[in-house]
């Protein structure tokens, strides 16, 4: 019995660790490579590199537009998750603390924005941009991406203003504070979880999208970084240290983040499919 | 009765319209702009998408009213129809493997994980590692490993003495989807895994605990209590995974190419109506007619297959007090 126990524990252990390397080992490559020289990778691919050499991630960083790619893409980023953020939080708490006529009734057309892949409009929103002058600029995907996330920062935000006490709210009212005070310095602050659960949800898709800087950007120096990975990749077709070295640093931000905050990403990101 | 109703609405009216004023100008700034914002760049494009599909165009000027006839092109003439049904058939093999593959693994890793053995929390932590990853990123180092000659995955085999998988995996017709769905399932197995394990970890301990009791074993636990109790995991899962299988771009995109190549083998939807809408790497043609109502007829489908299953999946749903 307690040896078949063991046995059991051991063979749940071994599949664990066996994913465990399956995940890490393709990562770990990208990263040992990108201190290899070209030569090397080919002669010597599992090895430890001879040297340990940056040359290929300052090449990277002075060589290419890395550092702009990276730049357009905080830029992006951060503009669109403002956007989700503030229009967010003004529908979420207009539709969570009054009541008014048709207020079910416009909390359910935004969520039926959850089912609408925007994706699939990109050739009207493309004559749409277009004659807004919005083609080829930072702006336009922002207002795309701050589109996408209003839906579900709606639905997440709603459900946590819905929860807190009207108490709250008629205290400060009694007391003399304003709509947007109470707002402002009351609810917002006990809303901090859901902010972060809305951006975390954001964040990463947006950051890592293509599709839409695809369609819309044609300006090189306009270009996000999974864009702008497509223009390298071409560019060092045959230097693959530099191919590893650009993959890495491209990797490495998200991944340093993503370990000092798993539990809000993980959280974060499966927002909506775990209740 | 009227006299004194009067008197209260003017009682109310004098002390309560600047209030209610007030209130309905505060509350018309927290909802016109974000309301606005929706209208503009979702609602009104997804319903001119519709409209588009509707009209002949010259690449991207709109001719005249074509009724059906874009839909007519895309699902009954040649070569239209051809692409159409090739890019189909691809999208339904990537969602059916995907389930077994990457959702199956997922399924087994959260099973395992259930448990609670020593390093959950590790475990957990590395198995969603490559769902914050870019597509994008994660496609060209797949692309760089499986490369023929000097990847390392085809390096690998050779070490290991299985020469005969040293293959073109992306080069040939026969392996190319297959690979892209294995990265595909190595990038995404972490969401359902953590999804099926927040499930699991729902399901009250007593439940188990009555179970072994009865004698049942590990295997009759999992099936007959796990199972039905992470039914709407499940769904879930089953729910996105179509969605997302549907949707299918940027892998194929950046490890094949716009093409789907060799000769259209990695093929799918996202790829055929880019290459419809924004024309092929060769200089080819673009059609906002044809590619609107693809997108039309995709958006549909996706639509009324999760609305469909969803109900079935929903029916085989335990609801847990």
């Amino acid at each position: 019995m307690n040896l078949r126990r063991l046995g059991s524990r051991s063979l749940i252990h071994i599949i664990l660790i066996v994913n465990t390397v399956l995940v890490l080992y393709p990562m770990f490559m990208m990263g040992l490579s990108a201190f290899k020289s070209t030569r090397e990778i080919f002669s010597n691919p599992f090895g430890l590199p001879n040297t340990w050499s940056l040359e290929n991630f300052a090449k990277v960083w002075a060589q290419t537009n890395f550092p702009l790619y990276f730049r357009n893409s905080v830029l992006v980023t951060g503009g669109s998750i403002s956007i989700i953020l503030v229009l967010g939080v003004m529908a979420a708490y207009g539709l969570a603390r009054y009541k008014f006529r048709g207020n079910e009734f416009l909390y359910l057309f935004f969520l039926s924005g959850l089912m609408l892949p925007l994706r699939l409009a990109v050739i009207p929103l493309f004559v749409q941009l277009r004659d807004m002058g919005l083609t080829n600029s930072h702006l336009g995907l922002m207002f795309i991406y701050g589109a996408q996330g209003l839906p579900a920062a709606v639905f997440i935000l709603t459900g946590f203003l819905k929860a807190l006490p009207a108490e709250i709210e008629d205290a400060a009212r009694i007391d003399g504070a304003s709509e947007f005070r109470i707002l402002w310095s009351i609810m917002l602050p006990l809303i901090r979880p859901a902010l972060v659960i809305v951006a975390i949800y954001n964040l990463v898709p947006i950051w890592n999208d293509f599709f839409f800087p695809l369609v819309f950007i044609q300006s090189e120096n306009l270009k996000t970084l999974p864009l702008g990975l497509t223009v390298f990749m071409g560019q060092y077709s045959t230097d693959w240290a530099v191919l590893f070295a650009g993959l890495t640093l491209a990797a490495v931000p998200v991944i340093i983040i993503y370990v000092i905050m798993s539990k809000q990403f993980i959280a974060g990101l499966t927002a909506g499919a775990v209740k | 009765m009227g006299i004194q109703r009067q008197t209260t609405n003017k009682e109310s009216s004098r002390f309560t319209l600047p209030y209610r004023s007030r209130r309905i100008l505060w509350l018309a700034t927290l909802l016109v702009p974000p309301l606005l914002f929706f209208l503009t760049f979702v609602v009104y494009p997804m319903v001119t998408a519709l409209i588009y599909s509707l009209y002949e165009w010259e690449g991207i000027g709109r001719v005249g009213f074509a009724g059906l006839e874009n839909f007519r092109k895309l699902l009954f003439d040649q070569p239209f129809q051809g692409w159409t049904l090739n890019a189909f058939w691809h999208n339904v093999i990537v969602f059916v493997t995907l389930m077994i593959v990457q959702n199956g693994v997922a399924l087994l890793l959260a099973l395992l994980l259930g448990n609670d053995p020593w390093g959950t929390r590790f475990y957990q932590v590395v198995f969603f590692l490559p769902v914050t990853l870019a597509l994008v990123l994660v496609g060209f180092q797949w692309r760089l490993f499986l490369n023929p000659l000097i990847g390392i995955v085809n390096r690998f085999f050779d070490v290991v003495g299985l020469e005969a998988l040293s293959q073109p995996w992306l080069g040939q017709a026969s392996t190319a989807l297959f690979a892209l769905i294995i990265v595909n399932a190595w990038r995404w197995v972490g969401f359902p895994t953590i999804v099926f394990l927040a499930a699991i970890r729902s399901i009250p301990y007593e439940y188990f605990e009555a179970a072994r009791l009865d004698g049942a074993n590990e295997w009759h636990v999992a099936r007959h209590v796990t199972w039905p109790l992470i039914a709407p995991a499940v769904t879930i899962i089953v729910i996105l995974t179509f969605i997302g299988s549907f949707n299918w771009f940027d892998l194929p995109y950046v490890m094949a190419g716009v093409d789907g190549p060799p000769g259209r083998a990695t093929d799918v939807l996202g790829l055929y109506f880019y290459r419809t809408a924004f024309g092929e790497v060769s200089g080819g043609i673009q059609d906002f007619g044809r590619g609107s109502a693809l997108a039309v007829l995709m958006f549909l489908f996706i639509l009324l297959v999760s609305t469909f299953w969803t109900r079935i999946l929903r029916s085989r749903e335990v609801e847990l007090s």
